[in-house]
């Protein structure tokens, strides 16, 4: 009962702990503040901006300047306006990815590093023979098989966009899918040598349950790798998104992502002549959310490391 | 005892894999033999198909390839039609193993000591500067990084070959170009082992014991912190030796990882199925290497 | 298979090292690895080859170099190569000229060939190649079990449909008959104007009956390859190179310049201009390898050569469809698209935007003229439809394969119609496979698509609307086309014959319009002038291997 008590106690405070611990991590509160005025701008970018994502003109291939902040692309579009769209549909693409990796994978992961023995076994090898399918025949059934039946059971009146939208749709579920595998192998591996712990078997000893124990004891003592690998699934995913719409699976022309602009600008780069802009911007771009998001995560993970003082 | 038993439990699960694999590539729209030009007559379509055995039901096709796979017949390619699948891999495989060693070799090589050395100068500028290194390591895909360094290596400065796979000046920057990105990764991951492990109980024993920093560090945080990159290296391994479809497209590799992709989208069902295989059997191995890498470095860690 | 372990032993040592030392410069650590990796890199990279007299940046990796199978242009010139049929294509004009067959004698209804094989035509075996090896050959491509794409070019010989069909099991019913070792008999069902330019294509080439016959679907990787081209296959490593060392045997031998050819596979554009420009590669001649977004700098360039060929970019209507059964709204959606900017912003090589679906300067034939550009016209005709100002037209789809062209293509077709015609198009992007399996299965409304001509004559354009055609894919059947074809294929007077063409082109694109011609290809290609000799530019895009010659 004590036991208990004195964890009914605790599990109250590190919240407000991980807070106070978090504000005094300077390069965490400016990312965060990036992060927060990136969003901001996403959302409120087509009231600001002169130009449409999606607007054709002459104006082909112009170079930075005061009209066009970062140049025009071939079918002369605005490429500002088109790395801002394209900001939305990477992003929710990285955290539909990330959530997935962190539902399915984290809890497939310390479930089975946890429990292990032939329960590990076989969740290692469902893991290991999803893995070993190609990606790309899995995305292209998905897609294909899906698409319709989704369609069919929307309501009727879902209007034109419904095609883009149902793509999109499948295809952060297809990418989630893929993207889980990797987080269950490394959460269950740092699982593994947690529970040889004497702490683990401290808490068993005093009565815990084994959910208790893997919430309370193992996955706080995780969470570091966690947020770190989940920082590091977002640009694969971005970048994967961009190589499936390649294929023609992923989201369709006109729209944008940052990972299909980086594709476009790659394209242009050649020992001839490079328009430089089509690369670096949303190359930018991308560079830039992710440092902010890993030093948020970075402060994330100092804030809530249950060994820190 | 356990590990061999994993061994011999990899054969049932190539069994399944294949079957998965057999039936999502036949379950995708379109053929082998689809193509813009028709044919002149829906006749000739037919006979290809019955050339293929693949007019018979699912079932009979899969045992008929099972039949071949037991003999190590991995059958005849559909879209290199004068190729087995055989000859691709024998001829593949070789390169791709080459690359993804050299590329595994060098992601572990750069990416270990700058996640150490993060780690070691947390929070300083050393700390801040690594991080970014890594971070843009991890941001800059190989279809990026590869014509950049084809522009300036072998087009600026000719130092190195632009493309083919002949001497070993060919591989140098293919190498850097598939290894960068695993780089970065795993000097993330190993800077987040080290800080997870510099504040175990034994840590601050050794400390108080009076032994320096950095013989702390390197003699035993380093032993626990490289577990995370040790069990991420196994998929990424597999991965890489099997090759990368943006790096050998990019140097014109005559690798595997070309067909990999290919394969899927050429609906080539047996080259499908035979790669797969491949790939597992190799995921297989090295995640099995990984567990064994497991015990060997903390003993805490049994399997029963 | 030891390695991660043996990797991480490596690092551990390494680190006891740097301990025990005292110093902490772990970027020291990285210059470990260089021994490793060097070993590893030795025993994986062949022996450098010597460098071929000739290196050509081909395309697409070959599917198959069996002069039957073959159907993609870059495999089809190796595979030509290799293997010659009864005539051969000019390197100048791309016209068919006598290759293995010396001569040949028509009969007046033209539905009767003499063929007279060379005296000095010899396999690289050193056998002689006779007319048996020929009836062989062309029996083989139209038999059922060898499922040749290209069978029907052999339809046009008496019995060859329903052979390739598996209605007649007996061969020797085939119009071909082998009056001796050296001469050959051919009959057809009408007069084929265009059939000797058919004997020069890969699909009629004479093959090894012997090495097919023992090594099957493997026969081209067989050792000591027996070939009738000027060039026989010494090496064929996928996705790395095709090396082909000359046949002293061939009978033009004496002409073939080039001692050891390399076909490089290469499909990505800035790696062909990487190599061309590392002086890696001599020439590069596949249009999808040349970036287009750099053609009003690449065209300025001396090593670049531009030239007509027959190809036409359009797109498809599925006539099933409402409301595009309706050929007023067909028309307003050709009649609202311009053209000539497509031409100018996004394909940029100098293409001519297409009025007609036949290209210009196809042989026998003057092609009509299509619609032009005019909106005022489009809108009209919406409006009569029953759309006036694109109200009230259902929501559809213009279906693509993905490829940075078709995208850009897409783009500005859905801006035009938006613009001109008030309708908004949704692009549906698709993998290649599923592109064209929703293709076939008239699961669209408009498709983007392409057509390559297979032989300089214009019925390799028209006859893929004929409503029985597997390339028609549009749901457009009309008997009056169908009949116009036909009649004209019949004739013997090649003016009466364009006339009937020409009138069955104009119910194509004028009259009913279920496809609308965009643009005409242009054949591009990269060598240095001053270095190559023996490149001709022709409207076929036929550049003979044993006619280039590289000055030294």
């Amino acid at each position: 009962m004590e036991a208990a008590d004195f964890n009914a106690q605790r599990s109250k405070s590190p919240n407000q702990r991980a807070w106070r611990r978090f504000k005094r991590n300077l390069p965490a509160l400016i990312s965060l503040a990036l992060f927060l005025l990136l969003l901001a701008l996403i959302f409120l970018w087509p009231m600001l901006s002169a130009y449409k994502p999606e607007e054709l003109s002459e104006a082909q291939f112009q170079p930075p300047s005061a009209l066009h902040w970062c140049g025009t692309d071939v079918h002369g579009r605005d490429l500002l306006a088109r790395i801002m769209s394209g900001a939305r549909v990477s992003l929710l693409v990285g955290a539909v990815g990330a959530a997935v990796s962190l539902l399915i994978g984290v809890m497939w992961g310390a479930v089975a590093g946890y429990i292990g023995g032939r329960l590990d076994g076989v969740m290692m090898r469902v893991v290991d023979v999803l893995y070993s399918l190609p990606s790309i025949v899995f995305v292209i059934v998905l897609i294909t098989t899906l698409e319709d039946l989704v369609k069919a059971a929307l309501p009727g009146g879902f209007g034109a966009d419904s095609g883009l939208s149902v793509r999109l749709l499948l295809l952060c579920v297809g990418l989630g899918a893929i993207s889980w595998l990797t987080m269950a192998r490394i959460v269950r591996g740092q699982v593994l040598t947690l529970r040889a712990r004497g702490f683990v078997d401290a808490s068993r000893a005093l009565g815990a349950g084994h959910a208790r124990i893997v919430w309370h004891h193992i996955l706080p003592n995780v969470y570091g790798i966690i947020i770190v690998y989940l920082t590091l699934t977002v640009p694969g995913i971005i970048l994967y998104e961009s190589f499936l719409s390649y294929l023609g699976l992923g989201i369709q022309p006109p729209m944008a992502s940052w990972g299909s602009l980086i594709a476009e600008g790659a394209s242009q780069l050649n020992p001839i002549r490079i328009y430089w802009w089509l690369i670096v911007f949303p190359g930018v771009a991308l560079v830039a959310a992710l440092l902010a998001l890993n030093f948020l995560g970075d402060g994330l993970r100092d804030a809530f490391d249950p060994r820190a003082t | 005892m356990y590990f061999l038993k994993r061994l011999i439990l990899m054969v049932p699960l190539l069994l399944l894999i294949s079957i998965l694999a057999f039936v999502l590539v036949r379950v995708a729209p379109g053929g082998p033999f689809d193509r813009e030009r028709k044919p002149a007559s829906p006749e000739i379509e037919r006979n290809l198909k019955a050339k293929y055995h693949l007019d018979e039901p699912g079932w009979k096709q899969y045992l008929r390839y099972l039949s071949g796979l037991v003999q190590g017949d991995f059958g005849p390619s559909l879209k290199y039609r004068n190729h087995s699948v055989n000859d691709i891999i024998r001829q593949g495989l070789p390169v791709s193993l080459t690359l993804g060693m050299l590329a595994f070799c060098f992601a572990q090589g750069v990416g270990i000591p700058l996640g150490f050395y993060t780690a070691a100068r947390r929070g300083q500028w050393g700390d801040f500067v690594g991080s970014f290194v890594a971070i843009l390591f991890i941001c800059i895909p190989g279809f990026v990084v590869g014509p950049l360094l084809i522009m300036a290596f072998a087009i600026h400065w000719r130092l190195f070959p632009a493309a083919l796979w002949e001497t070993p000046w060919h591989a140098i920057l293919p190498t850097v170009a598939l290894g960068l990105y695993f780089a970065g990764k795993i000097a993330r991951l190993m800077r987040e082992g080290m800080l997870g492990t510099m504040h175990e109980g034994f840590i601050t024993t050794a400390r108080a014991k009076g032994l320096s920093e950095s013989a702390i560090l390197l003699k035993h945080v380093f032993r626990l912190a490289i577990l995370p990159v040790v069990s991420y290296s196994g998929p990424l391994l597999a991965d890489l030796l099997t090759g990368s479809f943006v790096v050998e497209n990019i140097f014109q590799i005559p690798g595997i990882g070309v067909f990999l992709v290919n394969s899927s989208l050429n609906r080539d069902y047996t080259m499908v199925v035979g790669l797969v295989l491949v790939y597992a059997a190799l995921l297989l191995i090295m995640n099995l290497l990984v567990d064994a890498g497991y015990s060997l470095l903390d003993p805490r860690v049994q399997y029963e | 298979m030891q390695s991660a372990p043996n990797a991480l032993y490596r690092i551990k040592r390494a680190f006891r090292f740097l301990s025990q030392v005292g110093e902490f410069k772990l970027l020291r650590l990285s210059s470990l690895w260089i021994p490793v990796c060097a070993s590893l890199v030795f025993p994986g990279c062949a022996a450098k080859e010597r460098r071929a007299d000739l290196v050509i940046l081909n395309g697409a990796e070959p599917e198959s170099l069996d002069p039957a199978i073959v159907t993609g242009q870059p495999e089809m010139r190796i595979a030509l190569a290799l293997f010659e049929g009864l005539a051969r294509f000019d390197p100048r004009t791309g016209q068919a000229a006598p290759g293995l067959a010396q001569n040949w004698e028509k009969s007046a209804d033209g539905r009767t060939y003499t063929f007279h094989l060379r005296t000095n035509a010899l396999w690289s075996t050193k056998d002689p190649i006779t007319a048996e090896d020929v009836v062989y050959s062309w029996g083989r491509l139209l038999k059922p079990s060898t499922a040749a794409g290209y069978a029907g070019q052999l339809y046009y010989i008496k019995n060859g449909e329903a052979f390739n069909n598996g209605k007649i099991k007996d061969a020797s019913q085939l119009g071909l008959r082998a009056l001796d070792a050296r001469t050959l008999l051919v009959e057809l069902n009408s007069p084929t104007p265009f059939f000797i330019e058919l004997c020069a294509s890969p699909a009629l080439a004479v093959v090894p009956r012997q090495a097919i016959e023992q090594h099957g679907d493997r026969w081209l990787r067989s050792p000591a390859l027996p070939v009738s081209g000027a060039y026989q296959l010494e090496a064929w490593r996928i996705h790395d190179k095709i090396r082909l060392r000359k046949n002293p045997l061939y009978w033009d031998g004496a002409q073939t310049q080039n001692e050891v050819v390399d076909f490089l596979p290469v499909e990505s554009a800035n790696l062909a201009m990487n190599l061309y420009r590392t002086h890696q590669a001599d020439i590069i001649w596949d249009k999808g390898l040349i970036p287009t977004e750099l053609m009003d700098v690449l065209s300025a360039d001396p090593d670049c050569h531009v030239f007509d060929y027959l190809g036409t970019y359009f797109f498809r209507f599925n006539v099933r469809r409402k409301p595009l059964d309706d050929v007023r709204v067909r028309k307003a959606f050709a009649l609202s698209v311009d053209k000539n900017r497509i031409v100018e912003k996004i394909t940029k090589g100098g293409e001519q935007a297409a009025h007609h679906f036949t290209p210009n300067g196809v042989a026998n034939y003057k092609p009509p003229q299509a619609l032009g550009f005019d909106p005022n016209e489009a809108r009209r005709l919406l409006a009569e439809a029953g759309y006036p100002g694109g109200k009230g037209f259902p929501s559809f789809q213009y279906l693509l394969n993905a490829k940075k062209l078709n995208e850009q293509i897409a783009i500005e077709l859905q801006e035009m119609w938006r613009k001109e015609l008030g309708i908004t198009i949704e692009l549906r992007q698709m993998e290649w496979k599923v592109y064209l399996a929703t293709q076939n299965e008239m699961d669209y409304d408009l498709s983007a698509s392409s057509w390559i001509g297979d032989y300089n004559d214009p019925n390799t354009f028209l006859e893929i609307f004929l409503g029985h055609n597997g390339n028609n894919r549009t749901g457009w059947n009309s008997e009056r086309y169908d009949q116009l074809l036909r009649d004209g294929n019949m004739q013997v007077d090649p003016r009466q014959r364009e006339k009937l063409l020409q009138e069955a082109e104009t119910l194509l694109v004028r009259n009913e319009i279920p496809i609308v011609p965009l643009w005409f290809y242009k054949g591009i290609t990269f060598f240095n002038d001053s270095q190559i000799e023996g490149i001709y530019f022709n409207l076929v895009d036929e550049h003979p291997v044993n006619a280039i010659r590289k000055k030294k």
